[in-house]
């Protein structure tokens, strides 16, 4: 017999029962809530006069809704003010742990799970949230699902799913200097396309991935969703074990050597099979930049908007000249150079210290450039105490960057910070869906110390050629 | 949940890869707390000018996909977030099965979390029902079984699709899944036992 690959060991812990016909049902060990997709939920259970099986595996927070501006005034929009109310009502009446607007620990949801600690290796974990996903990076199976299996879970504890096939991306060889781990994905999901991993639960493996920091390993994971996977993973070591150690919820003493012990066996065995591998040059992959309408259209900052005529696949010529319409660019032109009109440094892909400590060094000492609106909005309310600790925020707000409060804020605008029709904004964030960010705005994704880049001189630029020198590998990052 | 056994509807046809869920239901009609009202934001940017007038160049908008129950679609559709408010739409509006090459995972689950049928298709059938679709006159009519697993057209187009055995039956029977796992509640418990034992032994 074959060995297992590392997600096949944590669904096979995880099986209430797999019958041949359907879907297994698989038992959840955390389930992490925020307000826009579990009202509905809660109502129903409400209605069938159902109980939270188990609060105490579910944890909440807000983060969508909420304003990243002064919290000590009311939500100005009514209906998103009730979102916020009706989770706490319902974390209430459930007895559920909820991190409010006002909680030291309020942050994005999957900020906020590692950071507690509650994000442990070997776990199943599930929010009904695309970018669960990012909980991957512990060797935890973490899926985004929707409202109805929120409910499910909340009922009976257990989701519905079928097997995943198992995918490994290995990258071979060491990124060169000044490219990250938002690079080292954008390059997997150009590579396979935002459709490319459907079905698949994605591990990432070889020296580039075992080089990278937490906070790295958790922006490959978050992104896998873009490439239509069900999930990221990524083997559980002693980088991971160090983050853990001492977070507020991690286990301690006996506890803690019995779980690493546990911990130590979750890793794909030599013989492993996955249904699918995708070989990636780490040594080839520059800063990446996407050009079009989703996450899968991008390209190296040094290359060019590509022509849709040299496109072989009808469907996607035809989405290349719609999102080249969209993005207001003609085919050949030269990425770096594109003038940009607004920064966001933020969401739950890259607003951890890390990430912040990455855009501070590319913006200290420089300013934001004439006409260009920049903000660095903290993953969480952690995060924000730590950099200001470090004086990031100074660093910052010297150069002119908005210093904000933790939330979702621009990468989906659901609260006031959004684009305006046609503004062009580098952006750390997963998703350039047409609208995203603002009806007609245009998002170019980007790692942090690109965005920053971005933001001091006022259009997209290669980072390595602002300061060859001061950016360092991933793994130098590594602590 | 609403039950699906055979539907016969007008067709609309939706010929663009990977449609994301931020476009099926843009995020400003995230709010609700309900799990109705999302019809009429259906495709919001795409579906409406400016001045909140119907989008004429919009496929929806096309007169012979007035009052359509089922979708073909490009492949990868509902790409993307996670919302359900998007199948909640979409089977507000009227949709009770959707076409496509290939859907993205929750989108799948979640569509049939609602009674609506999410149907795969080979290309080279979609490419023919979209030429169909383009060459009807008036309303493209489609029948979409459960039963038999196929779809059908009054002038011998019939295709056949798969959909594993439990999401068939509770489609079918319009079953409501929490009761249905709630049954197996004495196996969920001994798992939680298991589970307990194990963490505890380690923890030792
Ligand atoms: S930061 Fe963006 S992608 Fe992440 S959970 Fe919030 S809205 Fe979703």
């Amino acid at each position: 017999m074959s060995g297992r690959t590392l997600c096949q060991k944590v669904w096979e812990a995880h099986l209430v029962e797999e019958p041949a016909d359907g879907p297994a049902l698989v038992y959840i060990d955390l389930h992490l809530v925020h307000e826009v997709t579990s009202p509905q939920a809660f109502e129903g259970l409400r209605l069938a006069g159902r109980a939270v099986r188990r609060p105490d595996l579910t944890l909440a927070t807000v983060d969508h809704n909420v304003p990243t501006t002064d919290r000590s005034l009311p939500i100005a929009d009514a209906v998103s003010r009730r979102q916020v109310e009706l989770l706490v009502e319902n974390a209430h009446a459930y007895g559920i742990e909820l991190h409010d607007l006002h909680d030291p620990g309020q942050g994005i949801v999957h900020v906020i799970g590692p950071e507690l600690g509650v994000t442990q290796p070997g776990m199943t974990i599930v929010c009904g949230d695309s970018h669960t996903s990012t909980h991957g990076a512990f060797g935890a199976l973490a899926f985004g699902i929707g409202t109805s299996e929120v409910e499910h879970v909340l009922a009976t504890q257990t989701v519905r799913f079928a097997r995943p096939r198992t995918l490994e991306a290995r990258y071979v060889g060491l990124p060169p200097a000044g490219v990250t781990a938002k690079d080292l994905i954008l390059a997997f999901i150009g590579r396979v396309g935002t459709a490319g991993a459907a079905g698949h639960v994605v591990e990432y493996t070889g020296p580039a991935v075992r080089a990278l920091s937490m906070e790295g390993r958790m922006t490959m994971c978050n992104m896998s969703i873009e490439a239509g996977a069900r999930a990221g993973l990524i083997a559980p070591d002693e980088t991971t074990f160090a983050y853990l150690m001492d977070r507020p919820r991690a286990p301690t003493g006996k506890a803690w050597t019995a779980a690493v012990d546990r911990w130590s066996l979750l890793v794909s065995d030599p013989d492993a099979k996955y249904d699918r591998v995708v070989e990636i040059d780490a040594t080839a992959i520059v800063p990446q930049v996407t050009w079009g309408t989703n996450p899968g259209m991008v390209a190296g900052v040094d290359g060019r908007v590509p022509d849709p005529a040299a496109v072989a696949d009808p469907a996607e010529r035809e989405a290349a000249t719609r999102a080249l319409s969209y993005m207001g660019l003609a085919a050949g032109t030269p990425l770096e150079g594109l003038k940009i009109d607004r920064v966001f440094i933020g969401s739950c892909t890259n607003a951890r210290i890390e990430d912040l400590r990455e855009a501070a060094r590319v913006a200290r000492g420089r300013s934001v450039a004439p006409g260009v609106r920049a903000m660095v909005v903290p993953g969480s309310m952690r995060v924000k105490a730590q950099a200001e600790r470090e004086g990031l925020d100074r660093v910052f707000t010297e150069a002119g960057f908005e210093w904000r409060n933790a939330g979702c804020s621009m990468c989906l605008g659901m609260n006031p910070d959004i684009l305006a029709s046609g503004e062009r904004c580098a952006a750390t964030s997963n998703r350039n869906f047409e609208g995203r960010q603002g009806k007609g705005g245009r998002t170019h994704l980007m790692s942090p110390a690109m965005a920053a880049a971005a933001a001091v001189t006022g259009a997209l630029t290669d980072v390595r050629r602002l300061e060859p020198a001061a950016v360092r590998t991933p793994s130098a990052a590594t602590p | 949940m609403r039950a699906f056994t055979t539907h016969t509807g007008v067709t609309a046809a939706l010929p663009r890869v990977n449609v994301d869920t931020d476009q099926i239901i843009p995020k400003q009609f995230l709010k609700r707390v309900e799990r109705t009202g999302f019809g009429p934001a259906l495709f919001f940017d795409w579906r409406y000018q400016a001045d909140g007038s119907p989008n004429p160049g919009f496929e929806l908008n096309q007169p012979k996909a007035a009052g359509a129950s089922i979708l073909l679609a490009g492949a990868n559709f509902g790409c993307g977030s996670s919302r359900e408010h998007a199948p909640w739409a979409l089977g507000e509006y009227g949709f009770r099965a959707i076409l496509a090459e290939s859907f993205a995972d929750i989108f799948d689950a979640n569509c049939t979390q609602n009674g609506i049928v999410p149907v795969r298709l080979p290309a080279s059938q979609m490419t023919e029902l979209f030429r169909r679709y383009e060459l009807a006159e008036g309303p493209y009519e489609l029948t979409v079984s459960l039963e038999t697993l196929t779809v059908t057209d009054r002038a011998g187009f019939s295709a056949g699709f798969t959909l594993d055995a439990y999401r068939r039956d509770s489609l079918l029977a319009g079953l409501d899944e929490i009761g249905r796992t709630l049954q197996l509640d004495g196996k969920i418990a001994a798992y939680e036992r298991r589970r307990a034992t194990l963490l505890a032994r380690q923890a030792e």
